[in-house]
């Protein structure tokens, strides 16, 4: 059982990642989960001290709000005109160290283990589990995660014009009187929380790594937005499962398993992808230069 | 009296080490980031950063050793296959740089992980000390360390000084670079290179995201200051030594604080210093220039539009409600006329609290005069671009200057449009104009 609930949370996770994954790879945004992941440090810490316990709710409240925060100040910077490398990494950078900080301030006072907060472990999940009224309701991370994917779900069905128009061609968004901004940092805020809700079970590497490479992967296999989305989450939840038995056979880390899976596939995408594979496309030229060669021939 | 006394570093000698050690890599960093900056890849400290576990992982699989000159070796040849993994990944598919970088910051990071916990789960002797590698531990260093750490800083500042010449026309004008002859690909592989070797040198002092703002925040903050390559490398080099410095030194004052994350904050109030007050781009230049240009803009509409009053009516004054018809902001208007009437350039004659007529100053009526003849000259311009022989820069098309040369020219149409501003009641009465 505690293999299904394993498998389950990484397949929920990679969905709701790999959802919004697409997004920020089509808006080249693709390094803000890695900047989410390390600017909501002081977040915890602050929201730690704050509540004086460990529950989760306190903390995903304060980590979703420096997500955020971490976002408006890198497009704060954008807009004074630093470079946009330069504002991711200066906005999480210093988030970050502020986390770390203090950390080394109050840890001596409190118990915070950093490992559990930002590094999770996906191995524990089917001990946490929440109950209602007595009835056991199954792992806290697969309703954190299952919430975070419905809510990604419902808002981008809700507002898919918006959104679709807002990826591809933001100028003609604005012509037609779309609140870009407003949706910018709606999907910022979508993926903040995801960000959050996830990474206490699974870690932020997991995350990270399914907010870029299942999305990538699918960027590769079709050029229809709908499909995109679907092969995305498909790629993610082919990589968990692949990943955790990756994981049994090696002995290793589950998260970092189905991040090698995830990254295989993306090779696989890359090098055999029907319309954008490199292997496919010389094959291509290949049979067209021998069909060529052959009419010459013939005539 | 000692100098560490009087300093605030504790006279623990390795205290001087470790200073010295971090302000060397600050300093590189400063200079290596601003090639990175300019070539627009600021987020590669942060991937190779990452990209170095894997190679330290298998460094101690394949040695089985702890010596720091294995695991830089691991790093660098893990962090270099991650570099032309990004090349590859961006030049044969579709995939962004970002998404590129991303994809490989995590993937290599991911399969770090997996080596880690193999390592740790099967039994490998004492495998402790490899993560710690990883999230660096700037005041653990000893004096062996910052030699190893420093000789190689140097070694870096010293290849980038010989090579200054190629760096420059990479960051700046590759396609160039290339027509001229120079290798443009073998020179950004060069780059890639210092940047592996600096970031590697600096995880064990410093860890994953000290090295990725080491490499970014002094060239961005010194980007602030200066337009001229040469200049920038120079104060991001003084940025990046500082934030060295004082990050170690309020370490040293005590409180327990990490040096890693001090020193990023320090580079970030320096960015954050530069971002506010540097001249002509900064923050508060901009925003005096925004000021400057309002007042200009405000003053020359209110002259001008009294002026093509004026001289519609062939008056000398005009009444506020006329005005108030002809500007849509009047109320507005109104603090900044009475700001000219103090100058000297307006009259405004009240009546009880209200301001009923409103006319020029002998000085206001040169400078609405100047104003109006330069605006429809303006305007002629452009009717007449092609006769001209000379388009008007398109931008800032009001602070435009007009070249001496097509002055006469403009004079001349000026007057075939009867655009001439030639009403001016004391020039009429026989008065002189000033």
């Amino acid at each position: 059982m505690s293999e299904f609930w394993i498998i389950l949370t990484g397949a929920l996770v990679a969905s709701a990642c790999g959802f919004l994954g697409c997004f920020l790879i089509l808006r080249r945004m693709a390094m803000l989960g890695d900047a989410i992941s390390h600017a909501v440090l002081p977040g915890i810490v602050i929201a730690f001290l704050l509540s004086g316990t460990r529950d989760s709710l306190p903390m995903l409240l304060g980590a979703s709000l420096f997500g955020l925060l971490c976002t408006i100040a890198i497009q704060t910077l954008k807009n004074t005109g630093v470079q946009s490398d330069a504002a991711i990494s200066v906005s999480f950078t210093s988030l970050f160290a502020i986390g770390v900080i203090l950390v080394s301030i109050y840890t001596r006072q409190v118990d915070l283990d950093l490992d559990c907060v930002l590094y999770g472990e996906i191995a524990y999940v089917p001990w946490e589990t929440v109950s209602l009224g007595g009835i056991e309701l199954g792992p806290k991370a697969v309703w954190a995660t299952g919430i975070a994917l419905i809510l990604s779900l419902v808002t981008t069905m809700v507002f898919w014009k918006q959104f679709k128009l807002c990826t591809f061609d933001p100028a003609m968004a604005a012509a037609v009187g779309i609140p870009v901004t407003l949706f910018h940092y709606l999907l910022m805020g979508l993926v903040s929380v995801t960000t959050v809700a996830s990474f206490e079970s699974v870690g932020a590497i997991l995350v990270v790594a399914m907010l870029i490479v299942p999305a990538a992967t699918a960027y590769l296999l079709t050029d229809r937005l709908s499909t995109m989305l679907m092969l995305s989450m498909t790629v993610g939840t082919v990589s968990s499962v692949a990943g955790y038995y990756l994981a049994k056979w090696l002995d290793a880390s589950i998260a970092g398993c189905i991040t090698v899976a995830a990254g295989l596939l993306f090779l696989t995408a890359f090098l055999f992808s029907p319309g954008h594979g490199i292997v496919t496309r010389r094959w291509i030229r290949r049979r067209l230069k021998l069909e060529l060669a052959n009419d010459s021939q013939r005539t | 009296m000692s100098l560490s006394h009087w300093w605030i570093l504790p006279g623990d000698p390795n205290a001087w080490w470790v200073l010295s050690g971090t302000t060397l890599l600050g300093l590189t960093g400063g200079v290596l980031g601003s090639f990175a900056f300019l070539r627009k890849r600021g987020l590669m400290g942060d991937v190779l950063a990452h990209a170095a576990l894997p190679g330290i992982c298998l460094a101690f699989m394949l040695t089985g050793s702890k010596h720091p000159l294995w695991f830089l070796l691991g790093a660098a040849v893990t962090g270099l296959a991650a570099s032309l993994v990004i090349t590859g990944i961006t030049r044969f598919s579709r995939i962004k740089e970002d998404a590129a970088l991303g994809l490989v910051l995590s993937v290599f990071f991911g399969i770090g992980i997996v080596l880690l916990t193999h390592i740790q789960h099967s039994d490998h002797g004492n495998q402790s000390g490899l993560d710690s590698f990883l999230f660096g531990q700037a005041a653990s260093m000893v004096e062996s360390d910052v030699r190893l750490m420093g000789g190689v800083a140097v070694l870096l500042l010293v290849l980038s000084l010989l090579f200054f010449k190629e760096l420059k026309l990479l960051c700046f004008d590759a396609s160039f670079g290339r027509s001229l002859g120079f290798p443009m690909g073998r020179i950004d592989f060069l780059l890639m290179m210092f940047l592996v070797v600096a970031v590697v040198i600096g995880l064990q002092a410093a860890g994953i995201v000290l090295m990725a703002a080491l490499l970014i925040t002094p060239a961005a903050a010194a980007r602030f200051w200066t337009e001229r390559l040469n200049r920038m490398i120079i104060i991001s080099a003084i940025i990046g030594a500082a934030s060295g410095m004082i990050g170690t030194a309020i370490s040293a004052a005590g409180y327990n604080l990490s040096t890693g994350p001090l020193i990023v904050l320090s580079a970030t109030a320096m960015f954050a210093v530069s971002m506010v007050f540097a001249p002509r781009r900064g923050l508060l230049a901009k925003w005096i220039r925004l000021l400057e240009t309002r007042r200009r803009v405000a003053r020359e509409r209110i002259l001008s539009g009294l002026y093509d009053l004026l001289e519609q009516k062939r008056a000398e004054t005009v009444g506020a409600a006329e005005l108030e018809a002809v500007f849509p902001s009047f109320r507005r208007d109104l603090s900044v006329m009475k700001r000219l009437e103090k100058e000297g350039v307006l009259q405004l004659c009240r009546s009880g609290a209200r301001i009923s007529e409103i006319g020029l100053t002998p000085k206001g009526w040169d400078e609405a005069r100047d104003t109006v003849l330069r605006l429809r000259m303006l305007d002629v311009w452009l009717m007449h671009e092609h006769e001209l022989d000379q388009v008007l820069p398109d931008r800032e098309r009001e602070e435009a200057e007009i070249p001496e040369s097509i002055r006469p020219k403009l004079m001349e149409l000026i007057k075939r449009h009867n655009l001439d501003p030639s009403w001016h009641p004391r020039l009429h009465e026989g008065g002189s104009a000033s």
